[in-house]
């Protein structure tokens, strides 16, 4: 197990290095720092002089280096637009884009779970069908589609609820977080339902394909055989066994859900890393835009390293391999 | 041509096709999808391009049963004047255009690189699928959002609109590549120990033309499955990339730009500038879909073998 | 006198799109008290089916569609789904055919005794803990306490075919079912009193394991007999019977063994065989060629 959990963070390390490259590739082809520093204004001269002062004449080597040390300490460089440290910038912006994330993964929990169980224990009865009729042409709707039916239905014509911005927030130790006032509620209500929408149909079929095949093995018909009671089948037996490669998928589709952050705040205006990291494309804030590629990139390490560590502690079988 | 033609009336997926309705009907629908968007100029009413046609006293009108739509414009105009329907004809046009080219280019990539990972083997394996599960295992529309950010920055915004079609063929393909590469090297390393190849290494053939010309062509049942359901995401790719202001312009609109500029009009209760492209693009993605799966269902090595 | 087990004319069907297939057609058998019965033939004969029928557990898309299994005076086919599931694993246990499958990856050997205890008797789980101790050192499991916390895949087969078979004897029930993967039939004729050999899923041989054994009047049960290596030279070769069983779309009409039988003959392939009584009642054949007891006569 412990050489497993090594090995699974040694590759997490090799692809934050190849990731942090290509920030840095990118930062070195198309940004340019002492724009960002000073202006337009200087003259060719005195940007030169600047340039061998923080270095960008020395190797490419050299200056990776530089900026790998930098960026491990936290320092990913000042954004050009909001003149502060990068890191500093999406750090205020990650809280609207991480509640926004969970709200959408609770109604994924909540809906799909139930829904994928009772249609792969009842795969014949009318609400079964009508789900994956559902669910086909759910994923064939863009997540930016369903937000503005979803906005055009709940706020244009019913008025119900708020179709843009967090609304009140509450400061928790520098955390602005919407979950704790009623209006940030309901502000967070229609941008989660339309995140949760992209994902929900794919994993309503997934539990529901993965409870149904575990439902056919040798090890279910000799639970039933034991005159076990049929929610113990269900919910312990065949349950616990569908569950391992549903957290397996979750926790990559909760990374996935970040892409689709970027549009769900686009249409929400919901002042996040998405929407931040649009802002910073439209004002060329390279930096900004290289500190957003390492911070996501770092997020999506983590979830998967974390979601094959916790797979490989739930399953036994892997345990015992990885020792 | 004729014995193709004869191989094809009597073989398994031409009858299974006939079995399935939801099949037939997404294929006709996709058919007239097709046509209408390939022959744009024919179809619509309009052509949207022309600033001749553009009348900014015409925009926003409603679709022609609305009390203030008027026949002219069936399904009402946008916010510019333009006859919504040419445009979302011409839009779709694009979409079609940007989805297929975008798919070409990853899978012609793909499988390259598949097919010399599953049949080479050793460091050239090692190290081209490395690269493949490191993209992988980010969302690909994240990379593609990155690449077009990078490239519009790149570029400079009016340059990236001139070139937005070329780029953004270039932009989805080298998102999903990967999906590719992993397919056709699954399955080449299933072909490559069978008695045929092992055959035609016998005779001297040299590996390239092994590789091209023998076990090429028995991994293209899994390349044309993944191909239908990639055609879907790189339409989807492409109107996400619009919808955010990274693909094509509106003065050029594709489906995705389209609504994003009906988007802001919602609220004032133009909803058909937004609709209309919506269903449009919803459309064609779920028949292309649904073909897919019927596609995978019938031609499923697994289950088609038994 | 009321048997423990009487299963009357079981007919098992499977619905498919093109139809029901037979899978059982129509057998009667009976088992008392601490009596034990081997049902034999090769495999698809339809001996797991039966096994599954008697618990009422066959796996869709079969059902039972004729016949009864009177278990202490009560029709199991008739029973609703919880006074069912009292008798699975309560009464009448079911060892499976393949121990690798058997257990649930993701629960322990202690979980997996407990539980069945605890869906059956009213008492702690303590109680059951200390029961189950007692089944696996039955079953030579060796340091069980141990044992209870691991998973399956910490076992080799041979361990967790034995803790299957503690599982099934947990609760002492009145029958144990065990479906075994071979045919087994040298086994089975030295632990069994009565014997009863299916084919094509009918009995077409049963009565006393000693009588059948050593003088089978089906031709298949000779055919069975005869492929023991048991009674060959050592070198010799081994007699298989020719042919295979039909499967169970095109079973041939009449003896559905007509056409691998040596003795068969016009009447084999126009009718079904009837059962023939020999030696009082404890013997049946269902065979054209076998020559009925003076005394008897047909059914």
């Amino acid at each position: 197990m412990f050489a497993f959990v090594v090995r699974r963070i040694t590759q997490a390390i090799f692809v934050m290095l190849i990731i942090s490259l290509v920030g840095f590739s990118i930062k070195n082809e198309i940004g340019d720092p002492v724009r960002d520093m000073v202006g337009e204004r200087v003259t060719p001269a005195e940007r030169e002089a600047l340039r061998d002062k923080l270095g960008l004449n020395d190797p490419f080597v050299t200056q990776y280096l530089r900026f790998a040390k930098n960026a491990v300490q936290g320092d990913l460089g000042l954004s050009f637009f909001h003149k502060k440290p990068a890191l500093a910038v999406i750090a205020a912006k990650a809280p609207a884009t991480l509640e926004l994330v969970f709200g959408a993964a609770l109604i994924i929990i909540f809906i799909s779970l139930p829904v994928g169980i009772f249609s792969a224990i009842y795969p014949q009865s009318a609400f079964s069908r009508f789900t994956m009729a559902f669910s086909t042409l759910g994923v064939s709707v863009p997540v930016f589609l369903t937000a503005i039916v979803l906005i055009y239905i709940f706020s244009v014509e019913l008025n119900w609820l708020p179709s843009y911005g967090r609304g009140e927030t509450v400061n928790l130790w520098g955390w602005h977080s919407g979950f704790f006032t009623v209006d940030g509620i309901l502000h967070l209500i229609l941008p989660s339902f339309a995140l949760a929408s992209i994902m929900l149909p794919l994993f309503i079929r997934l539990i529901r394909s993965e409870m149904m095949e575990v439902l056919e093995t040798e090890y279910i018909k000799f639970a039933w055989a034991k005159g076990l009671r049929r929610k113990r089948i269900w919910f312990v037996h065949a349950f616990k066994n569908t569950l391992l490669p549903v957290i397996t998928v979750f926790g990559v589709q909760i990374g996935i859900m970040f892409a689709f952050t970027i549009l769900t705040e686009t249409v929400f205006q919901w002042q996040g890393m998405g929407f931040m990291f649009l802002e910073a494309v439209e004002r060329s804030d390279i930096s900004l835009l290289v500190a957003y590629l390492m911070v996501v990139g770092a997020i999506f390490v983590v979830v998967n390293t974390v979601v094959d560590i916790i797979y490989g502690l739930v399953n036994p079988t892997i345990r015992i391999a990885g020792r | 041509m004729i014995k193709t033609w004869q191989r094809f009336k009597a073989s398994y997926l031409l009858f299974s096709f006939k079995q399935d309705k939801t099949a037939i009907f997404s294929f006709v629908v996709l058919l007239a999808l097709l046509v209408t968007g390939l022959l744009a100029p024919v179809f619509s009413p309009y052509d949207p391009y022309d600033p001749a046609n553009i009348d900014i006293m015409n925009s926003e009108l409603p679709p022609a049963w609305m009390e203030e739509g008027e026949k002219a414009f069936m399904l009402g105009t946008d916010i510019q004047g333009r006859d919504l329907l040419s445009t979302m004809i011409y839009g779709l046009r694009l979409s079609i255009l940007i989805g297929c080219g975008a798919v070409i280019l990853q899978g012609v990539l793909g499988v390259v690189v598949g097919l010399l990972a599953g049949y080479l083997g050793g460091k050239i394996d090692a190290v081209l699928m490395r690269v493949a599960d490191i993209q992988l295992s980010f969302p690909y529309l994240m990379v593609a959002i990155f690449i077009s950010a990078i490239f519009q920055v790149a570029f400079g915004i009016g340059q990236y609109e001139d070139l937005a079609v070329p780029l953004l063929i270039v932009i989805i393909g080298l998102s999903e590549w990967p999906v590719y590469a992993r397919t056709v090297r699954a399955s080449v390393m299933g072909e490559k120990n069978k008695e045929y190849v092992e055959a035609a290494r016998v005779i001297g053939l040299n590996r390239w033309r092994i590789m091209f010309r023998h076990v090429l062509p028995n991994t293209m049942t899994s390349v044309l499955v993944i191909s239908t359901i990639q055609v879907a995401n790189a339409i989807m790719s492409e109107a996400a990339l619009s919808f955010l202001g990274l693909g094509m312009p509106v003065t050029k609109p594709s489906l995705g730009s389209l609504i994003r500029s009906g988007f802001e009009y919602i609220f004032s209760g133009s909803w058909w500038i937004t609709l209309f492209p919506g269903v449009f693009l919803v459309l064609l993605v779920m028949v292309i879909n649904l073909l897919g799966d019927w596609l995978r269902d019938v031609l499923n090595p697994k289950l088609y073998k038994g | 006198m009321q048997h423990l087990l009487e299963v009357n004319d079981l007919e098992v069907k499977f619905g498919l799109r093109f139809g029901d297939l037979t899978a059982i057609n129509g057998i009667s058998f009976s088992l008392d008290k601490s009596e034990r019965m081997g049902l034999v033939g090769e495999s698809g004969a339809g001996k797991s089916v039966t096994g599954f029928a008697i618990i009422n557990l066959i796996s869709k898309p079969g059902f039972i569609s004729g016949g009864r299994v009177m278990f202490n005076g009560r029709d199991l086919t008739a029973l609703s789904d919880e006074a069912m599931r009292d008798i699975r694993g309560n009464h009448i246990s079911m060892i499976f055919q393949d121990p690798m499958m058997t257990l649930n990856p993701v629960l322990t050997i202690g979980t997996q005794m407990v539980e069945t205890l605890l869906a059956h008797r009213s008492i702690t789980r303590t109680e059951a803990k200390s029961i189950a101790l007692e089944k696996l050192k039955k079953v030579q499991i060796p340091s069980p306490e141990k044992r209870l916390a691991q998973y399956p895949h910490e076992f080799s087969g041979g361990m967790r075919q034995r803790i299957v078979i503690a599982i099934a004897l947990l609760t002492d029930p009145e029958i144990v079912i065990a479906d075994e993967p071979t045919t087994a039939l040298d086994v089975v004729s030295q632990v069994t009193e009565k014997i009863a050999v299916m084919y094509a899923g009918k009995i077409v041989e049963s009565g006393p394991t000693d009588q059948v054994v050593n003088d089978p009047k089906h031709p298949y049960t000779q055919g069975l007999i005869k492929a023991l290596p048991g009674s060959l030279q050592p070198g010799a070769k081994l007699n298989q019977i020719p042919g295979m069983m039909p499967t169970l779309t095109d079973i041939p009409p009449g003896c559905a063994f007509n056409p691998r039988c040596p003795l068969s003959d016009t009447i084999c392939r126009q009718q079904e065989p009837p059962f023939i009584i020999i030696n009082g009642a404890t013997r049946r054949v269902a065979c054209h060629m076998a020559k009925p007891d003076p005394s008897n006569g047909t059914t």
